[in-house]
């Protein structure tokens, strides 16, 4: 129900052109107003406090929905940054929250959050930091563009730290939110990616016939196939149960699989259009940049495969019985 | 989304199933006949018939199979804990594993009440030993052109021909041979079917086939007129290529395409641990989430079979996936190898890595090759 209510909006919101927009760091043309108004904001929160109740499995299909149109606003943090403040009354709905798992604070107070993802536009951000969770005023903050072309992340200065709001620390929490979230995400580019393959596959024709024909390109959109099926599996693996956050290892398991598989669809994806992917006009790369950059998005696979092997080595207990308690 | 894929959603083993699984655990501790990770590391191409009974007397051989046959008459979820369990640490199941997999449901299936009342309690007790005949000298990948011809008489069927790579056929009582029946060569598919084949009757001679690791785990078997009965035939004249195609989807998505280097991998966990080494952390993590996620696809489809449907394109989407993860663990662990470990348990795991890698090719040749299954898969997802 809602993921339909959400897919209509993206249809009429987000084409091409305005993710194209966005990337550009102009105006979402009513994208973001459209989604806030709706009441997606609040998804998380209880009925009680005004919110949908959406449990972990339910909001999953509508992150993944978010990533199919490769939005690339934080808007699934937004939705996730209300079940790590289920109690915070003044968040308004439009306000625009990034997840910024890592924060470092300077000799002389000022704090920085690094490579925060849509870091250029939030309207706040949620960070952690001295065994405390913090709510930070985005307007308030130096915002220094990474480089990165056509993303929104950015390095978030504040000269010193006065947040909107703080609670006891749930950094495990708020990173393997960051992370599952982003799984999600990926999952949902990934099917994109896919999609996009086959029907160009089974339109363009070479030698005379289409080229989905040719036995090599088939062995590579079926490897794409198995990629976009681990890759997404793992991801809603971590939206499993009754709590309002996945937990870390799950996270972490969803974030490394779906981004080995990004990288790997991503790169078949181009192989199999050949140069009209490489083009601007073509939407493949808004896809595959996406892909590329969530891959990356609050740490890519080794980053959270050695989280995860350092824990199977701290037991003594053999790896299925440690894979099955995930 | 692709219909395909859409069709492959998470399905957590329910909870009855999940109980069976402290039972077998409980029973592997005592039952499981002591072995080095070397020999564990056979997997399902371990024989151990004694074992194959203890396993009968405690009810989990044909464990699907209906009560009144000796089954356990549990569904498929039940059949996975059991058998990732097995798996989990290499107890040797050969003997038994095509039967309680494959042949006894197909009988099950497709048999007459009297195929059923014979073979199926024999198959429970696991007393009766099946393998299933289809690879020919002139016919791998291209399954549809066996030649291996049974010739119906008055006594039933007159088969002459020849089956190769029959796993453990030189341990196993019965083969279920899939054979022409009518038609010719050009007839491909139509006109086949499928024969129990009784290996103790005159005129079949079986000879197994050593393989690259000095084991003999696979045969060939030869049928110079070999007179069989009438009820040899199993299902209906001329449908045997159909019957074939509804087992593959049992065949390919079980644990047996995650699990065959699950052995190596503990083993090598047993010796990061011991010696501290945490520097390959990453590698370890890598393999515990493919793991993770192998074992959701795979429960997935399961979920289908329990829904009495046949997944023949999911199967082989898991099995590419699986063995694959299956020939990278020898690979990654073959990569971290140092000048020379000396404790006992690096020189396991150094017999042990030179068993699997030897045979890790096989992994994604058995039960159709890696390029055929591909194939397949791209025809699934419309590709046209």
């Amino acid at each position: 129900m809602f993921a339909q209510a959400l897919e209509k909006i993206l249809s009429d919101h987000a084409s091409g052109a305005v993710v194209r927009r966005i990337e550009a760091g102009q105006a979402d043309q009513g994208l973001w107003d459209s989604i806030a108004e709706a009441g997606f904001a609040d998804l998380l929160r209880s009925e009680e406090q005004g919110g949908a109740g959406l449990s972990l499995p339910e909001l999953f299909p509508l992150l993944v929905c978010l990533g199919r149109y490769g939005v690339p606003l934080p808007i699934g943090q937004s939705f996730m940054a209300r079940s790590l403040l289920p109690d915070w009354p003044d968040l308004p709905p439009a306000a625009m929250v990034t997840l910024a798992p890592v924060a470092v604070r300077a000799i002389d107070g000022s704090l920085c959050c690094p490579s925060v993802p849509g870091g250029q536009v939030a309207s706040h951000v949620l960070t952690s930091l001295d065994g405390k969770l913090l709510l930070l005023d985005g307007a308030q903050a130096r915002r220094e563009t990474v480089g990165d072309a056509r993303s929104l992340l950015a390095h978030l200065h504040w000269d010193s730290v006065r947040p909107v709001c703080e609670r006891d620390d749930a950094t495990p929490a708020l990173l393997a939110c960051a992370a599952a979230l982003t799984a999600a995400l990926i999952s949902g580019s990934l099917h994109r990616a896919l999609e996009m393959s086959l029907a160009h596959c089974n339109t363009r024709s070479q030698f005379g016939k289409a080229i989905g024909k040719f036995q090599a390109i088939q062995q590579q959109i079926s490897v794409m196939a198995q990629q976009v099926l681990a890759g997404s599996l793992a991801a809603q693996s971590a939206f499993q149960g009754t709590g309002s956050t996945p937990s870390l290892l799950a996270a972490a398991v969803a974030k490394s699989r779906a981004s080995e598989a990004a990288a790997a669809v991503a790169a078949s994806a181009h192989a199999v259009h050949g140069a009209i992917g490489m083009t601007d006009e073509f939407d493949l790369s808004l896809c595959t940049r996406r892909l590329h950059e969530w891959r990356a998005q609050y740490g890519a696979e080794l980053y959270w495969n050695t989280l995860i092997g350092n824990e199977v080595l701290a037991t003594d207990r053999p790896v299925l019985d440690i894979v099955r308690a995930l | 989304m692709s219909h395909l894929l859409s069709q492959l959603q998470l399905a957590p083993l329910p909870p009855q199933a999940e109980a069976l699984r402290s039972q077998v655990k409980a029973f592997l501790a005592e039952a499981l006949p002591s072995a080095a990770a070397r020999q564990r590391a056979r997997s399902w191409m371990g024989f151990d018939a004694a074992f194959s009974r203890k396993l009968a007397q405690r009810g989990w051989v044909g464990l699907t199979l209906p009560a009144q046959y000796g089954g356990a008459e549990l569904d498929a979820f039940a059949r996975y804990v059991l058998v990732e369990e097995l798996l989990a640490v290499g107890a040797p199941v050969a003997a038994h594993w095509i039967a309680d997999r494959q042949s006894g449901p197909l009988i099950a299936k497709f048999g007459t009440e009297a195929q059923k009342a014979f073979y199926l309690p024999r198959i429970c007790r696991a007393e009766t030993f099946f393998c299933i005949g289809m690879s020919e000298p002139n016919s791998g990948s291209d399954l549809a052109s066996v030649s291996t011809r049974a010739q119906a008489n008055a006594g039933g069927w007159l088969l002459n021909g020849q089956k190769i790579w029959t796993t453990h056929a030189h341990h196993c009582q019965y083969m279920i041979a899939l054979v022409r029946t009518s038609g010719q060569k050009e007839d491909r598919q139509a006109g086949l079917s499928q024969l129990i084949v009784d290996l103790s009757l005159p005129g079949v001679s079986v000879r197994p086939i050593r393989d690259l690791s000095g084991d003999a785990h696979f045969s060939e078997v030869f049928f110079d007129q070999v007179q069989l009965g009438a009820d040899a035939l199993i299902g209906q004249e001329g449908s045997g290529w159909a019957q074939v195609n509804a087992e593959l989807a049992f065949e390919r998505s079980g644990p047996e395409r995650i699990y065959s280097s699950i052995v190596l991998f503990d083993l090598w966990l047993q010796v990061l641990r011991q010696g501290g080494e945490r520097s390959q952390a990453a590698t370890v993590g890598r393999l515990s989430a493919h793991l993770a996620t192998l074992r959701h696809l795979s429960m997935a489809v399961t979920a289908r079979l329990v829904q009495g449907e046949s997944p023949v394109i999911e199967a082989a989407l898991v099995k590419d996936l699986g063995t694959e993860f299956e020939q990278t663990i020898p690979q990654l662990i073959a990569a971290c190898t140092g000048p020379g470990g000396t404790s006992a348990l690096e020189l396991e795991l150094a017999a042990t890595l030179a068993y699997v890698t030897q045979m890790a090719p096989s992994f994604s040749l058995r039960g159709g090759t890696r390029e055929i299954l591909r194939s397949m898969i791209a025809r699934g997802l419309d590709l046209r």
